[in-house]
Formats: structure tokens, sequence, C-alpha cells
């Protein structure tokens, strides 16, 4: 047996150390990866546990503080007294439209984001993949109140809607419409169909991106599989698809439902003069000064989600995690 | 007899990509039947011709006499076996047996049991509550066959079905396949690249090369008689001899083939044969694969365990019964 000479000339089998700040600090994290790993978990978990938790109980503690109702400060004593407040109807009435509006926006969304997703995920290849994440993070560098302001034009009285219902004859449908209660109203940019139509559009992204993950890693043969066992297209829908699309919704769905929980200027631009709980929050840590019920507000998107998200693990929304 | 599944000038073309290309085939009911061939060659595509996966461009299938082109998968009452078997990560081994049968609104006592006793056909009777991901590849694979079997299909269509095996657990379920195969008497049809294991299980195998087939025959018929140099070539391996040598040793103008095994090495370069020299030396375990350059021609001789091995550069002196040079027809 002959080797080529340039693997029998005597090179070494252990290479010296390469010496070094940098020789050195590799070797070191070499032997104990471990320090290396603190040392890039410290800064974000400090962040997060100082600053982001820290302010969380901070609000926390002060939704157990109460105002003094005539002098207008806020007395340090543990109470209930704000969340009492908070019980009462028209506080009540914000917190219910404002999570009827998240549950509705969400499961719209659902709805548009999944044949969107399932496309992408698997027929689109190429310049079309390319045109599929352009199209769906395009909207999203561009300013957020932009597009509020130009769906607020859209959906005005004489917006662009209004004019092309017009021309197909169908401006008695909008009038229907906007003359149901709750719905309805004066034009779709002061209803609360047009704040639902706005938190569909602006969130749509955040629901997309995730189906259109959990669908990627669904194997297309199971899709063969499921039809070669005999279940027609629908049942393959249920049994298969939407089952192993699930983590990807409820990911999708605690985007759309907490961002809209806490957004406070679609509703001030496009919308009602009632009141959401962002808004709410907004008014009462700022004219009214009345931080203790702000915080307390602010307190409901927490439950609301942190019963959502029991709720859709005790429905094995991530069994197939 | 009304043939199990028949082809008749079947083509599938993906553009200019002729994947089955006219195409003439009749499997018969209960047949253990192979379709061999190097990747591309169009074997796959008649699999999933036949699961109806894919749609014929032109030309006839029909599976026991009912034609079946434009009927979409779930109303054949064909199964498949996939290559890497396909299993639903979301639901556990008895859910995944089940599936077929729970799709055709089958009650769920019933299809409990009838998933239970594909299980324990397969040997994995106390697996049900696993998930896919908690099985070995081998149990993946007959997780798979159960799942299939359930639906006592009128055809099983298996894809490279012991592809990722490794070699024992393959050469098990060989043997268990076959056995299955003829207790139940479903026809089999599978889909592989591996001679050896089309050879061994197949009750007839055909050959695919770029979209159509070689040769058609029983794997004696494909492994001694080659039709074709591709069909001696890619089924074992063959010694191939050109025109010129042929004609010296037999009279004969034409290709022909000859199995190392038919050939005998001698050590003493004096008497009869074709000398030459050993450039190689393959030890296979029951064998050794001594490659001879005779006048230029490369040749594979066996050399059974236990007799005298050369070594390489030796001059040695190869002799066969002339009766084993198979001679092949027109060149293909």
């Amino acid at each position: 047996m002959s080797l080529a000479p340039s693997f029998s000339d005597g090179a070494p089998a252990v290479l010296p150390a390469r010496g070094g700040l940098r020789g050195h600090l590799s070797d070191a994290f070499w032997h104990r990866p471990g320090l290396l790993l603190v040392l890039m978990l410290a800064p974000p978990v400090l962040w997060l546990g100082v600053v982001y938790l820290g302010a969380l109980f901070a609000l926390l503690l002060q939704s157990f503080f109460s105002i003094d109702e005539f002098s207008g400060l806020i007395s340090r004593e543990f109470t209930l007294k704000t969340y009492g407040e908070l019980l009462q109807p028209t506080n009540l009435d914000i917190i219910v439209r404002t999570v009827v509006m998240a549950a509705l926006v969400t499961i719209a969304s659902v709805f548009v984001a999944f044949p969107i997703a399932y496309y992408a995920a698997r027929y689109a290849r190429g310049k079309w993949k390319a045109l599929f994440y352009l199209g769906i993070m395009l909207p999203l560098w561009s300013s957020y109140l932009v597009k509020i302001y130009a769906w607020k034009l859209i959906l005005a009285k004489e917006g662009i809607l209004g004019w092309l219902l017009a021309k197909l004859h169908l401006t008695w449908l909008l009038d229907a419409w906007l003359s149901l209660p709750v719905v309805g109203g004066n034009s779709l940019s002061v209803s609360f169909t047009g704040t639902f139509i706005v938190f569909v559009y602006v969130w749509l992204p955040f629901m997309i991106l995730p189906i259109q993950a959990s669908l990627e890693r669904v194997a297309g043969n199971l899709v063969e599989a499921s039809a070669d066992l005999g279940a027609s297209p629908g049942q393959t829908f249920r049994n298969v698809l939407f089952p192993l699309a699930l983590p990807g919704i409820v990911a999708g769905s605690i985007f759309t439902f907490s961002l809209t929980l806490g957004d406070y200027i679609i509703p001030q631009i496009v919308g009602t003069s009632r009141l959401f709980i962002g808004q709410a929050v907004y008014a009462h840590q700022g004219t009214a000064g009345n931080i203790p019920l702000a915080a307390a507000f602010t307190v409901v998107p927490i439950i609301v989600m942190g019963v959502y998200l029991w709720m859709a693990k005790r429905m094995g929304a991530f069994d197939a995690l | 007899m009304i043939p199990a599944v028949s082809f008749k000038k079947l083509s599938r073309h993906f553009g200019s990509v002729k994947a089955v290309d006219g195409v003439d085939l009749d499997i018969q009911p209960g047949e253990f039947f192979a379709m061999l061939g190097p990747s591309g060659s169009g074997k796959t595509t008649c699999l999933r011709l036949i699961a109806g996966f894919e749609q014929p461009s032109s030309g006839a299938i029909s599976i026991f006499g009912e034609r079946a082109e434009g009927v979409p998968p779930y109303r054949r009452n064909v199964n498949t076996v996939f290559q890497d078997y396909a299993l639903f990560p979301h639901l556990n081994v008895l859910d995944n047996v089940a599936y077929g049968l729970m799709v055709k609104g089958v009650g769920k006592a019933e299809r409990v049991k009838a998933a239970n006793e594909a299980l324990a056909m397969v040997r994995l009777p106390a697996y049900g509550e696993r998930k896919p991901s908690q099985l070995s590849g081998g149990q993946r694979q007959r997780v798979a066959l159960a799942r299939a079997l359930v639906n006592r299909p009128k055809v099983l269509l298996l894809d490279e079905p012991l592809g990722a095996l490794d070699l024992k657990l393959r050469e098990n379920m060989q043997e268990e396949l076959k056995a299955l195969q003829k207790s139940l008497g479903i026809t089999f049809i599978f889909v592989t690249h591996d001679q050896g294991e089309a050879l061994s299980m197949a009750d007839r195998v055909a050959v695919f090369n770029d979209g159509r087939i070689m040769q058609v025959g029983t794997p004696q018929d494909i492994y001694q008689r080659p039709a074709s140099r591709f069909v001696a070539d890619f089924v074992g391996s063959s010694n191939v001899l050109p025109p010129e040598f042929v004609k010296r040793y037999s009279g004969q103008n034409s290709w022909a083939s000859l199995r190392p095994e038919a050939i005998r090495l001698r050590r003493d370069t004096s008497g009869d044969g074709v000398a030459g020299r050993v450039v190689s030396l393959n030890y296979v375990g029951a064998a050794t694969r001594v490659g001879v350059d005779a006048e230029g021609l490369l040749l594979h001789v066996t050399v059974p365990a236990g007799s005298a091995v050369p070594e390489q550069g030796d001059q040695v002196m190869l002799t066969f019964n002339r009766e084993h040079i198979h001679l092949m027809g027109a060149e293909a």
C-alpha cells in the first residue's frame, strides 16, 4: 500500500494551541460550554427579568392601589376597590366589547389566512414563494398609521368602497348593513364593521406566517396517504391538515387576539366613540390620572390570554408540536 | 382471467420528460410483482398511476377490469405502503391503522378490533398506544403495512418498502412480506432499485429503463436469460460480452451475457481457456469476486469460499461452458 507522500510526511497528529486572545477564548469555551451560554443569555435574561417582568409586576401592584375621589391622589394602600370599579357595567362593557372583537378578528383571520398559507406552503415555488413573502411582509414595512388612515378613506362615505358598490348597484346592501344595530353606523369608517375590517387587515400577516410555517412541515405524502386510505379531500382536511396546522393557528391567534386586545389606535381612527380596553387604559393613565384603574384594565388582557392558552393546551392544540 | 392491473400503451409525460412511455403490462391477481429499475426509470410513476396520485397522459389503465383513468385515489380499492411510511404523526399507532376504516365510517368498536388484528398480524400487538415517533424504522414499516392491509385492498402497492431498513432487518422483512402475501393472496406490486430484493421476493419482475419496460419475466428468466445489455448489466453483475468475443467462442455475431459464477478460474496458464490477469479482489463473505483483465475485456468471476483465491496481478486462465453464454437479441 503506498499512500501519496503528503499523507505520510510526518505532520503532527495533534495541532499546537493557536494562542492569542481568540485562541484562548475558543479553548475556554470549548472546555466549558456553559460559560458561553451564560454570557449569551445574561443580557436578554436581565432585560426580560428586570425591565419587562419588573414593569409588569409594578403594574400589577398599582392595580391594587386606589385613587382618592376628592383629591385625585393615589392612595398606596392595598385594596380591591379598583377591581370593584373595573366590574362596573360601563367598564365591563368595554371589556366584553374588546374580547368579542378580538375573538371575531381572530376567527376571521384564520379563515382568510389558511388558504393563502396553504397555497404558499404547498404550491408556491421559487419566485412565487418570494412574491408570497414580499406580499405578506411588504405591508408591515409601511407605517401602521398610514395604513389605518388609508382604510379610513377607503371605508368613508364617499370612499372607494362606496363608489365600487354604487357601480355594482349594491349600495342598497351597504345601506342595509349600516342600518343594523351594533355593527352599523353612519358609514363603514365610523362603525364596528370598519374597525373589524381594519383589525383583520393589519394583523393578517401575523396569522398567515405561523400557519404557513406549520403547513410547511406537513409532508406532502401525508395528504396522499390520507387519500390513499379512502379519505375525501374534506376528510383529509379535517383529520390530517387541520390538526397538524393547529399549533400554527394557535400561534397566529395568540398574535391577532392579544394585539387586538391591546390596540388603542385603530378603534380611535376607524370606529365608533365607544371605547376598547386600549383606549380606556390610555384615557385613565393620561388625562384622568387614574393609574390604578388603567393598571387594572391592563391586567384583563393578561388574564384573558392566560385562560385562552390554558384552554388551547387542554384541547390538545400543542400535541402536534 | 381478468388481470389485477393492466396497462395499455400507458404514458405519463411531465412537460418534455417522458416518465412513462407507452407501457403495456398485465399483472395477474395474487401475483407478487416487482418493478425494478434505476432511479428515474419510471417505476415509481407507474406505481403512482395505479394508486391514482398521477393521471396518465395517454393510454389506459384498468384495475380488475375497471377503467381507472380520472378516478381519484380515495375511490380506488388500492392501498400504498409509502417509501418513508407517511404515518400520521399526530395519531397513535392504533388510530393510524384504523384511519382507513374511520374515514369509511366503520364504527369505533369494530375498527379498533380490526386495527388490533392487523397489528397482531404484523407482530406489533402491544404498540397501539404509541406515537409513530416512538417507533424504530422497522416498526414503522410494519405499522404502515398494517394500515394498508386493514382495508383489505384488491392490490397492495409498496414503494421501495425496505429501502430505509438495515441489511438484517431487510432480509427478515423480505421473508415476512413473502409469507404474508402468500397467506393473504392479495396482489402485491412493489417498486425497488435493488435487484437482489426483486429476484428473491417476486413471482415476476418487470425491468424498467427510461420510462419503458425492457423485460418482463420470472426472476430466473431475468437473471439467466436477460433480453438486452441493459438488463444483463442492471440485474446482478453479469459479464456483458461484445460480439467479437462471442464470435470467437460460440460462432455467433451478437452481444451475450455470462454469469460470474459460470466461469471457472485456474492458476496454471497451460491448456485451453481465456488468459487474463487479476486486477481486483472483492471479498463478499460467501465468495470472492475476482476482476480479470482478459485481453482488454474486464470479466468478473465468482470464486466460492474454500476454493483457492488468486493474488492481485496473477496470470490466470478462465474456462466456461459454451452453453452458459446467453445470446442477447437486438440491441436496446
